[in-house]
């Protein structure tokens, strides 16, 4: 794929996609982040799990300003992430995101649901916002669709018009936030199968799943997190096969125990 | 790829079919054919169908003494109710048609509606519409004390306006977006100028003063676009550009509205009947859709003084009765203008009406902005909308298809609402229409009622068409996103 060229964003950091250092946030009383240091590279295929409440979405969530972190910095492509709008705007631009629930637009096509966000933050022209549409949607195999409206797709189809309605942004980060997790089993396959061929082009990418075979087969990090802090992260091999902590032996006695 | 969700596995056949619960007796059970396609029962399509579904389908059962009970109590019920609308359309066409007095050739005037007991030639005991009353009235229940030699000027106004309005309205017609557009702005000046006469005393110096204004904001506004300001200055600029543009189209509307177009000036003392009940009801409910919007999107906002402000102004509004703003708007109001300043009255009505539906309106739409799920604002954020850019791209279309029904609602009250304004002195279609009862020319007992019932049916039209119109919306954009 071909990245657009933002010299902002490559100048401070070569090959450092995410830094996040000493982050913590809270929900009110709730401690839901707790010291979080990460940093991502370029290329890398990050797996985050953990139990629900663990602070994972929260974690994806920080990355493009849907939740404030209120302690520590986050920096993505270089640029800082604070209360400056246009920073925020600039990362925005940069990072792709899927959400567990697809988050389409009801009242807009397939179509015009990929289009959107490159006429109106891209600026690009209504004929080749097209053009790069109907490339992404057929990348996602669902091109015949382009016509339809979300509520007439089945979940599995919007999932993955959720992700090419992301990759029209042609970002260099992509997010998925549970993307498989309010699927029919039968669906999660067709999602799956589509973020590996993300990953085997090379995307960046940072992933909130229980889908653990997806892991193994496509992550070059998992992350482990309980109770807001990353208790573990290791090499998907290292990390199924000799988990270290007590903590992630029990999750994964648990997940993977049938 | 598409069909991969309907899996065609043998045992999952449709439980209709009359082998289905053998399944669970036999565990091995295979189906090797398909359950044969029945031709639905006579209650579910055709005419018995649609009989049965809208009729009779609460008033069949009687498989206990209860459902027995309550089927004859609906039939009764029906029976009556059937009878009293049968015998009351029947009195009103009776009443307005069939026994009607339609002409007065010999100009007979209040006399041909006149039955014997009262000295003139209807049998006794008669009682219906005198439409001569209405036709000699006709100017003034609909243009009010315009005067005659102008009124090609509102009818103009009023073609010009439902011409556009239907090309609006007309789905396949091209340019509609245009004409749309040109319908909420230059049509209230065309309007202006024809329905007043234009060539208002406004002083050049004040044109130019806005203008040069509006000039310098835009200038600052473009240096702002090229980045020469840093930080929230280059926001305050932006914004600063915004109000320049608004400020030399005001300066253009004003130098429009000073241009001597050799029309009769006519005040707006003279306008009334139906043609005030239209002008206030259609600027109340073009200006308070905006107006209401923006209100409901500053009580949502979050920042803390566009919050309260709006939800000062919203609360304000909707706590005090309509008739109390128009009071407000003709006997306080020019308490506190300065000596001289004379505010027109129907402008003043307009305003107060306006704003008052705005309130309402602001909070229809906030339902409707609280009915949208939190994912479409976090969709919208995520593929890096500005926040303007999400609410007129995906919020606000979501959000207000949801309150269509409730947004009409507002509009038909506003409309019918326009009627108080007769309680200031601006004589609307009831209030023109009422003004004709005293013209002892055609007092007849028939009189009142043959006047209301005119209104009520131009009141009727106009709401009820709004109605239907909402309903075709409300299927329209149902159809187009659900399937």
């Amino acid at each position: 794929m071909t990245q657009p060229q933002n010299a902002a964003a490559q100048a401070t950091d070569q090959n450092t996609v995410v830094s996040m250092r000493n982050v913590n946030k809270w929900f009110g009383q709730f401690h839901v982040l707790r010291d979080i240091n990460l940093s991502v590279e370029k290329g890398e295929r990050i797996v985050v799990c953990g139990p629900s409440g663990s602070g994972k979405s929260t974690l994806i969530r920080c990355l493009n300003r849907l939740e404030k972190h209120q302690d520590g910095d986050i920096s993505v492509h270089g640029i800082e992430l604070n209360n400056d709008v246009k920073n925020i705007d600039e990362i925005r631009r940069e990072v792709g995101m899927v959400f567990q629930h697809f988050n389409l637009f009801p009242h807009l096509s397939i179509l015009e649901n990929c289009m959107l966000a490159p006429i109106w933050v891209r600026k690009t022209p209504r004929a080749e916002a097209e053009e790069i549409a109907m490339h992404f949607l057929t990348r996602v195999k669902i091109p015949e669709q382009a016509s339809k409206y979300p509520g007439q797709l089945s979940g599995g189809q919007q999932q993955r018009v959720a992700i090419a309605r992301a990759l029209c942004m042609q970002p260099q980060l992509m997010l998925f936030d549970e993307p498989t997790s309010a699927l029919d089993p039968e669906m999660i396959k067709e999602v799956l199968d589509t973020m590996v061929e993300l990953a085997d082009d090379g995307m960046t990418m940072i992933c909130v799943t229980h889908e653990m075979g997806f892991a193994r087969r496509v992550a070059n990090r998992v992350i482990f997190m309980d109770e807001g802090q990353i208790v573990e992260q290791n090499e998907p091999e290292a990390f199924f096969n000799n988990p270290q902590s007590d903590r992630t032996k029990l999750f994964l006695s648990q997940i993977l125990g049938h | 790829m598409a069909k991969k969700t309907i899996k065609t596995a043998p045992q999952k056949t449709r439980a209709m079919s009359p082998t289905s619960s053998v399944v669970g007796a036999q565990a091995g059970y295979v189906r090797t054919e398909a359950a044969p396609l029945l031709p639905p029962p006579p209650s579910e399509v055709g005419v018995t169908g649609w009989l049965y579904k809208n009729i009779f389908a609460s008033m069949s059962d009687f498989g206990s003494v209860r459902s027995a009970i309550k089927s004859i109590l609906i039939a009764v019920l029906t029976i009556i109710l059937l009878y009293f609308l049968i015998t009351q359309t029947i009195g009103l066409l009776d009443f307005a048609i069939f026994s009607a007095v339609w002409s007065d050739p010999q100009g007979l005037k209040r006399e041909v509606c006149w039955t014997v007991e009262q000295g003139g030639a209807l049998p006794i005991g008669w009682h219906a519409a005198c439409w001569p009353y209405i036709q000699a009235k006709a100017k003034f229940i609909f243009y009010g004390a315009y005067p005659n030699e102008e009124l090609w000027r509102v009818n103009l106004t009023y073609a010009v306006g439902a011409l556009m309005l239907a090309w609006v309205m007309i789905d396949r017609l091209p340019y509609r977006k245009i004409v749309g557009a040109l319908l909420l702005t230059a049509y209230p000046v065309l309007a202006t100028i024809m329905l007043t006469g234009g060539s208002f005393s406004i002083s050049a110096g004040a044109i130019g003063i806005y203008t040069i204004m509006g000039l310098v904001l835009i200038t600052v506004g473009r240096l702002g676009n090229r980045g020469y300001f840093s930080g929230a200055f280059g926001d305050l600029a932006m914004v600063a550009g915004v109000f320049g543009w608004i400020l030399v189209l005001f300066a253009a509307v004003l130098a429009l509205f000073s241009v001597d177009f050799s029309l009769e000036a006519i005040d707006t003392s003279d306008w009334g009947g139906l043609l005030i009940t239209l002008v206030v009801a259609i600027t109340g409910i073009v200006a308070s859709l905006p107006l209401g919007i923006l209100l409901a999107l500053g009580r949502r906002s979050e920042m803390p003084v566009a919050r309260f402000l709006s939800t000062v102004f919203i609360e304000f509004w909707r706590g005090v009765p309509l008739i109390t703003v128009l009071f407000m708007a003709s006997v306080m109001l020019p308490l506190f203008m300065p000596e001289g300043v004379n505010f027109d009255m129907l402008m003043r009505a307009l305003i107060g009406v306006t704003l008052f539906s705005a309130a309402y309106m602001a909070e229809v739409v906030r339902g409707g902005l609280q009915a949208i799920d939190k994912g479409q604002y976090e969709g919208a954020d995520a593929v890096g909308l500005s926040y303007w850019q999400s609410m007129r791209l995906i919020i606000l279309p979501q959000a207000l298809t949801h309150v269509i029904p409730g947004i009409v609602n507002t509009f038909i009250g506003l409309f019918k609402d326009t009627a108080l304004v007769s309680i200031v002195g601006i004589f609307d279609l009831l209030g023109a229409a009422q003004s004709t009862l005293a013209d002892p020319a055609w007092s007849t007992p028939v009189q009142g009622l043959t006047g209301y019932l005119v209104v009520a049916a131009i009141f009727f039209i106009f709401c009820f068409g709004m109605s239907r119109y909402s309903m075709y919306m409300e299927q329209k954009l149902s159809r187009s996103r659900n399937r």
